[in-house]
C-alpha cells in the first residue's frame, strides 16, 4: 500500500508551488479577457484567396484598426477581434478588406456591449462562489454522521479552489504565450471542472467515511491512507476515460471549442491530483491540529507541574 | 438467467425505442423531428436589445415590454423566419433569436428601431432647427389643434400602408392618417403650400433611390392620406411593413449580437460527431481491456446510455449548442465512472475470495453511496449553471451545457444501477460466472 498520507508534505509542497506559480502568472501576465468580459466585436471571415496573417493585419491597420487581434484558423479563415463595431462600421471594414485581399464571406459576427460584458463577469464570479457554497453545504450534510462533517465540505471546497486557481494560472501563461482569451465558454469549462473535481474528491471521502465506520485502521491517518490506496485505480481510470474524450474533442474539433477542451484537460489532471493528494491530506492535517489543540488544553496543567 | 428475463427485456425494449426515436439522426422513425440545434450550430442571428424604460412609470413597465414583444413579433413575421423566438430577459431586455437566417443589416436594424417617420419643415433663418441636412435646416412640422401644438409623425398613421407602382414605373408608398393625424396634416399642408416637407426617420433624413433626401414640395392642402415617392421598391416595402407593424413605445439599443453562418455551424457538428465517435470507441477499448467481461458489459451499457440520452434530447426537447455537445461528449467519459466504481468494488470482493455473485451484489451496494453523493454535487453545479445562463445575455450556451451535463449524470446513474447490474446478475449461476479470469485480471495471484 503506497504511503501517500505519510508523504503529504511533499505533495502539499507540489500543490503549494503550483498555486504560487499560478498566482505569479496571474499577477505578471494576467488573463486576456475575450469580448464576453471586456466588450468588443469578433468577426469570423473566410477569404476566397489565401492572404497571409501579415497581409490581413496590415490591411486592418490601414483601416484604422491597429489594435485588432487576428487569429488564423485555416489558410483562408480568420477570427478578428475588434473594438465594438456597428453594422455600418463592419460593412465598411469588410468592403475595405475585399478591395485589397479579395472576396470574403462573413462566417460569424458577435458583438458585446460594455454593459453586458461587466454583467457577465460579475455573474461568472457569483456562479463560482455559489457553486462552492452549494458543495460545502451538501457535503457537510452528506457527511453529517461523521465526527467532523464540516471538514469534508471544506476539504472539497479547498480542492475546488485549488483547481480553479491552477486553471487560471496556466491560462495566464497560455495567454502570454499564445494570446488565448477567456470567454463565457471558459467559465463553463471552469464550472465543469468544479463538478468533476468534487466528484472525484467525494469518491475518496466516501471511502474514508466507510473505512472509518468499519474501523479498518487504528488511526485516522491510517484510515485515510488506506482509503486513498483503495480508490486510486478508480480515480486514475475515470480520469483516463474522460481525458480520452476531451482529447478527441480537442484534436478533431479545434478552435471553436478550444477553451472548453483546454480548461477541462488542465482541470481533470489537477482535479485528479488534488482529490488524491491534497483533499484527504487536509482532512488529516486538520484532524491532527484539532487533536493537538485539545491535547494541549488538557495536558497543560500536567506539564506545569513538572 | 430466467429470473432476470423481465429486466433484460425491459432494457432491450428501451434500447429499441431509443434507437427508433433517435435514428436516423435527421428525423427519427418514431419521433419525426430532428434534434434541435442552437443558433451557434445551425447558424442564425441572436440579438439582445436593451429597452430604455427610464421614462416609463414602474407600474407600466411590464405592459411596455409586452407591447414591444408584440411589435417585434409583427415585424419579424413578414421576414419568413421559420421558428423565431422572442422573449423578455430580466427587467428591461428583449432577446430575439432567428435560427437559420441571414438578414440584411437594414432588416436587422429595423427589427428594433422605433420606426417613427417624422415630417419636417424648413426652419426660418431666425428659428432653431432640430436637424440639418444637404437641403437646409429642418425642424419637426407642427400644427396647433384645439390649442395644443402637435408634431406630425407616423404615430398618427393607420396601420394599412401599402406600396404600388404608378403608370410611369415609380414606386409609391401610400399612407392614411387617423382622425387626429388628418387634422394636423391638413393644417400643416395648407400652411406649407409651395414649400418643402422633409421626411426623417428619427433625426436622419429618409434617403430616396437616388441617394438624395426625400423632401417633396407641397402642391396643395391635403387631408386624410398621402403618398411618398422616390424610395426603392425594397426600401418602400420594408418601410411599409415597419409602419404597419406598429411603433415601439420606447427606444431599443442592441447590446449583444451574435450572427453565425450556417456553414460554420455545420462544420462544427460534423467534427463533433467524429470526435464523439472516436472518443466513444477508445473508451470502450479501454474499458474492455481493463475490466474484461464487466468492461464489455459496461461498454454495452454505454451504447444504451448514448441512445437513451439522445432520445431524451429529442423528447424534452433539448436545444443542442456548441457547449452542449461538449457537455454530451464529456458525459461519455464520465458515464463509465459509476461502472468503474462498481467494478473496482467487485474486484476487491473477489480478492477476498467471495463468489462472483456475492461480489456483484456487494460491489453495487458498496459503490452506491459514492455514486449518489458525487452525482448530487454535480447536479448542484448544473442547477447553478442553469440559473446563471438565465441571467446572462449570451447565456444560452451555459444553459445548454448544464442541461446536457445534468441529463448525462442522471442517465449514467440509471444505466449503471439498472442496466449494468441486470446484465451482471443475469450471469450469476451461468457457466460464464465460474470463469474468474473474465472478471478480474488478478485471479492468478490471489494469494499475493
Amino acid at each position: 500500500m503506497p504511503n501517500i498520507i505519510g508523504r503529504r508534505k511533499l505533495f502539499l509542497s507540489i500543490s503549494g508551488a503550483l498555486i504560487a506559480l499560478s498566482l505569479i502568472f496571474l499577477a505578471v501576465f494576467g488573463l486576456k479577457s475575450g469580448i464576453d468580459f471586456s466588450a468588443g466585436s469578433l468577426l469570423t471571415v473566410a477569404f476566397d484567396s489565401t492572404p497571409t496573417l501579415a497581409d490581413l493585419k496590415n490591411e486592418l491597420s490601414n483601416q484604422g484598426y491597429s489594435t485588432a487581434i487576428v487569429q488564423e484558423t485555416g489558410t483562408q479563415d480568420f477570427i478578428i477581434r475588434l473594438p465594438t463595431l456597428t453594422d455600418a462600421e463592419k460593412n465598411s471594414l469588410e468592403d475595405g478588406l475585399e478591395a485589397t485581399l479579395g472576396t470574403l464571406t462573413e462566417r460569424g459576427f458577435e458583438t458585446v456591449d460594455p454593459v453586458i460584458a461587466s454583467q457577465t463577469s460579475r455573474i461568472a464570479l457569483i456562479a463560482v462562489a455559489l457553486a462552492a457554497v452549494g458543495i460545502l453545504l451538501y457535503l457537510t450534510y452528506a457527511f453529517r454522521r461523521m465526527p467532523k462533517p464540516l471538514h469534508y465540505g471544506t476539504g472539497a471546497v479547498i480542492a475546488v479552489l485549488h483547481d480553479v486557481l491552477a486553471v487560471l494560472g496556466i491560462y495566464a501563461a497560455l495567454a502570454a504565450a499564445f494570446g488565448w482569451e477567456i470567454n463565457l465558454v471558459f467559465i463553463i469549462g471552469i464550472l465543469a471542472v468544479i463538478g468533476y473535481s468534487v466528484n472525484n474528491t467525494v469518491v475518496v471521502f466516501d471511502r474514508i467515511r466507510e473505512n472509518k465506520l468499519r474501523g479498518v485502521a487504528p488511526t485516522f491517518e491510517g484510515v485515510v491512507n488506506r482509503s486513498i490506496s483503495e480508490t486510486l485505480v478508480r480515480s486514475l481510470n475515470t480520469s483516463l476515460t474522460t481525458i480520452i474524450v476531451v482529447l478527441a474533442l480537442m484534436l478533431f474539433v479545434g478552435t471553436t471549442i478550444q477553451n472548453l477542451a483546454a480548461v477541462m484537460l488542465i482541470g481533470i489532471i489537477v482535479g485528479t491530483y488534488d482529490s488524491v493528494f491534497v483533499a484527504p491530506a487536509i482532512l488529516v492535517i486538520w484532524d491532527n491540529f484539532d487533536r493537538r489543540r485539545i491535547g494541549a488544553t488538557t495536558s497543560r496543567p500536567v506539564s506545569a507541574k513538572s | 438467467m430466467k429470473k432476470h428475463l423481465p429486466g433484460l427485456i425491459t432494457i432491450f425494449v428501451l434500447l429499441i425505442l431509443s434507437a427508433l426515436i433517435v435514428l436516423p439522426m435527421g428525423k427519427g422513425v418514431l419521433f419525426g423531428k430532428p434534434i434541435s440545434l442552437g443558433l451557434d450550430l445551425q447558424g442564425g442571428i441572436h440579438l439582445v436589445y436593451q429597452a430604455d424604460l427610464s421614462g416609463v412609470a414602474e407600474a407600466d413597465k411590464d405592459a411596455t415590454i409586452e407591447g414591444i414583444l408584440g411589435v417585434i413579433n409583427n415585424r419579424i413575421n413578414p421576414l419568413g423566419v421559420s421558428e423565431p423566438s422572442i422573449y423578455r430577459q430580466g427587467e428591461d431586455r428583449i432577446v430575439v433569436e432567428l435560427p437559420g437566417t441571414s438578414l440584411s443589416d437594414a432588416q436587422k436594424q429595423r427589427i428594433g428601431s422605433t420606426a417613427l417617420l417624422i415630417f419636417g419643415e424648413l426652419a426660418a433663418d431666425d428659428e432653431e432647427a432640430t436637424w440639418e441636412n444637404d437641403l437646409g435646416r429642418w425642424k419637426p412640422a407642427t400644427a396647433e389643434i384645439d390649442g395644443v401644438v402637435l408634431e406630425l409623425d407616423s404615430s398618427y398613421f393607420n396601420e394599412n400602408t401599402y406600396v404600388t407602382t404608378d403608370q410611369f414605373g415609380s414606386i409609391q408608398l401610400h399612407f392614411e392618417w387617423n382622425a387626429e393625424g388628418t387634422k394636423i396634416f391638413e393644417s400643416v399642408t395648407s400652411r406649407l403650400v409651395g414649400k418643402r416637407i422633409g421626411l426623417f426617420e428619427g433625426d436622419t433624413a429618409l434617403l430616396g433611390d437616388d441617394g438624395n433626401p426625400i423632401a417633396p414640395v407641397v402642391q396643395q392642402a391635403l387631408s386624410d392620406s398621402g403618398v411618398i415617392t422616390g424610395l426603392s421598391t425594397h426600401e418602400a416595402q420594408l418601410l411599409s411593413q415597419q409602419l404597419n407593424a406598429g411603433r415601439l413605445p420606447v427606444p431599443l439599443e442592441v447590446i449583444y449580437e451574435n450572427t453565425v453562418s450556417p456553414i460554420l455551424g455545420a462544420d462544427f457538428v460534423d467534427l463533433s460527431v467524429l470526435a464523439g465517435v472516436i472518443g466513444f470507441i477508445l473508451v470502450i477499448i479501454f474499458m474492455t481491456i481493463f475490466y474484461r467481461l464487466p468492461g464489455a458489459l459496461a461498454s454495452l451499457a454505454l451504447v444504451i446510455y448514448v441512445a437513451l440520452v439522445l432520445a431524451i434530447y429529442k423528447l424534452v426537447p433539448v436545444t443542442l449548442t456548441l457547449a452542449g455537445i461538449g457537455g454530451f461528449i464529456l458525459s461519455i467519459g464520465m458515464a463509465v465512472d459509476a461502472n468503474v466504481l462498481i467494478f473496482e468494488r467487485m474486484k476487491e470482493e473477489l480478492r477476498s475470495r467471495r463468489t462472483v455473485g456475492a461480489a456483484i451484489e456487494a460491489g453495487f451496494s458498496r459503490a452506491w453511496s459514492a455514486i449518489w453523493d458525487a452525482n448530487v454535487t454535480t447536479l448542484i453545479v448544473c442547477a447553478i449553471l442553469v440559473w446563471v445562463g438565465g441571467s446572462v445575455a449570451a447565456g444560452a450556451p451555459v444553459q445548454g451545457f448544464a442541461l446536457t451535463l445534468g441529463i448525462g449524470v442522471l442517465a449514467s446513474m440509471f444505466t449503471a444501477i439498472f442496466i449494468t447490474r441486470t446484465f451482471l446478475r443475469a450471469l450469476i449461476g451461468s457457466s460464464i460466472s465460474k470463469k474468474l479470469n473474465l472478471f478480474t485480471t488478478e485471479t492468478g495471484d490471489q494469494n499475493a
